[in-house]
């Protein structure tokens, strides 16, 4: 699988709502790969990929959460100067834009990570494979 | 003539003033049960007659008005006159979407004017004055009571309108305003912006203001005298019963005389209906006995407050209302406009946002800022900052358009707001008024 599901939760900002959140997944035994959140001045939203999205937005939501599974895009690249341009001027070529992106780097291999939200995702994966740009699977995710 | 626009009115001896209300009274009735299909049904329904109203003690068998029949004879229902005897329309909010339409002969609209021009005088006013009118004209009735009161009276109106606080210190300073009409927290904002502009208030020609369309306390009255260096007077009025003027403060700011030739005010019990005695506190409400367009049989305002018929020390004998200190019901005043919880609960309804939410009203900078909470849907959330911005944006827009006040809006976790026994706290008023 290409696409990567992603999960979104609205949180509040308010003291220990994440503590309460990232709770939640752990007593379900569910492990977050990779977290980020982008907020604004009243509200967040947190992303995370985890090993059992399905499962993850199930014991969201019965924790009275709003939670949803957002398809993203990973790509994988080689951790040197000037890759990411690379990818990104890929996109542009083909007029996408990117709702929102962030990157790790891989504790076992010199690679890093991209994961992408863009609205096109078919063209957007087309564009990056016609260059030669490797896609990250979901089922690698969680050996990386 | 002192300080009275008409004395024979204004000072009449009980006597008189009962023998004019009796008059007006049963020619009301008359005119609402002939012209007002809903009232002769109402008057029907009740077993009464017009003839059966021939004095101010027969008010209490005539059953009540409220905001309700408005809604229920959206928009021009309630009116007694055909429309070519119509000169203006207002309106205000109503409960939900639709807004309360009022209207006005030109007679009306004449002895409208008369209520405003009796508190120009009551409180020093004269003709060579210039009054800058600083409340919002339009359908609201704040800015086009007090200008055509202020020509009535003789006096020259500068028809400043609202906003651009910078502009209206220009024309206070440069025009010469004598008397300042606004909303009482309009003027502690021009007030501290006068003081943080370095203009010493002593310098303006400024001496009165004439203010209301709001709650305000004796304490803000204090804090506006000080900040202007002015006399502060309450003006109180209601779109229903004819507009700002209804009752008016003199110059012994000791409870705001009545216009009892035109509206005869009753305090009553708002759970049983009841009318209660002089000085006990009560939901205020108004008959118009002399209104033409849309003459009202004991409008239920749901302010409270409480009425004495002592003489006053300005000599007039005109019935008092203390400051309206309270509601019967959960009407909030933001900025002058009236915002009911129901009108939100619609917009949301309608967005399909279910009707969990809740108003959070504070004064930031003597301004009243209203912001509304609402639990996030699975049907409204995405997971990006724009998708989030772009609903907010679209809730905001909404209530704009019912309330005509902007509201921020603040998009909440579900089930984040405080529920008791089911049903959440709709209203946080966090203003100390």
């Amino acid at each position: 699988m290409m696409i990567i599901k992603q999960i979104s939760v609205f949180v509040e900002n308010k003291a220990g709502r994440l503590a309460d959140i990232t709770a939640v997944l752990g007593r379900a035994g569910i492990d977050i790969r990779f977290l980020s959140i982008a907020d604004t001045s009243d509200f967040g939203i947190l992303r995370m990929l985890v090993n059992r999205p399905e499962e993850a937005v199930q014991v969201l939501k019965e924790a009275g959460l709003t939670a949803k599974i957002t398809d993203v895009i990973g790509v994988r690249m080689s951790d040197v100067p000037g890759t990411f341009a690379g990818v990104a001027k890929i996109m542009a070529d083909v007029n996408i834009s990117i709702d929102y992106m962030y990157a790790f780097i891989s504790r076992k291999t010199n690679e890093a990570f991209l994961i992408m939200r863009i609205e096109e995702i078919e063209t957007g994966m087309e564009a990056l494979k016609a260059h030669g740009v490797a896609l990250l699977p979901s089922e690698e995710l969680y050996d990386l | 003539m002192g300080n009275y626009f008409e004395p024979a009115i204004e000072c009449a001896d009980r006597e008189t003033m009962r023998t004019l209300q009796a008059e007006r009274l049963h020619d009301m009735v008359r005119r609402c049960y002939e012209n007002v299909p809903f009232y002769r049904s109402l008057l029907d329904q009740n077993g009464i007659r017009p003839d059966d109203i021939r004095s101010v003690d027969d008010l209490h068998k005539l059953p009540f008005t409220t905001k309700k029949d408005f809604r229920d004879n959206y928009p021009y229902g309630l009116f007694a006159v055909p429309r070519e005897e119509l000169a203006r329309v207002h309106a205000s909010s109503g409960t939900t979407g639709k807004q309360t339409v009022v209207g006005y002969t030109s007679k009306d609209l004449d002895d409208w004017a008369t209520d405003v021009a009796r508190m120009i005088a009551a409180i020093g006013g004269k003709k060579s004055d210039f009054i800058h009118v600083s409340y919002g004209y339009g359908l609201f009735t704040g800015g086009l009571g007090l200008h055509y009161g202020g020509e009535k009276f003789g006096a020259t109106v500068i028809p400043a309108a609202t906003g651009n606080t910078e502009r209206q210190i220009d024309i206070l300073r440069d025009f010469g305003s004598n008397i300042l009409a606004c909303t009482p927290s309009y003027a502690m904002y021009i007030g501290e912006s006068i003081r943080k502009m370095g203009i010493d208030p002593k310098t303006l020609p400024l001496r009165a203001g004439i203010f209301g369309g709001e709650p305000w306390t004796d304490g803000m009255r204090e804090k506006i005298e000080e900040l202007l260096d002015i006399k502060a007077y309450d003006i109180y009025g209601l779109s229903e019963i004819m507009g700002p003027g209804v009752s008016f403060e003199c110059e012994a700011k000791n409870g705001l005389h009545v216009n009892e030739d035109h509206y005869i005010p009753e305090i009553i019990d708002p759970e049983t209906g009841e009318v209660l005695p002089d000085g006990e506190q009560g939901e205020l409400v108004f008959t118009c006995i002399s209104k033409q367009a849309l003459p009202l049989i004991r409008y239920r305002t749901r302010d409270v407050a409480a009425i004495t018929h002592e003489k006053c020390s300005c000599g007039r004998t005109l019935v008092r209302m203390s400051k309206p200190c309270g509601r019967t019901d959960d009407m909030l005043i933001i900025r002058g406009v009236n915002v009911f919880p129901s009108q939100i609960e619609s917009v949301l309804l309608d967005l399909k946002l279910g009707s969990s939410y809740q108003l959070v009203v504070d004064r930031v900078n003597n301004l009243d800022r209203l912001e509304v909470q609402v639990e996030m849907t699975d049907d409204m959330f995405s997971d990006a900052v724009k998708g989030l911005e772009a609903a907010e944006a679209k809730i905001a827009a909404a209530l704009h358009h019912i309330l005509g006040l902007s509201a921020k809006v603040r998009l909440m976790e579900p089930n984040s707001i405080a529920r008791t026994e089911g049903k959440s706290k709709r209203v946080i008023d966090n203003r100390k008024l």
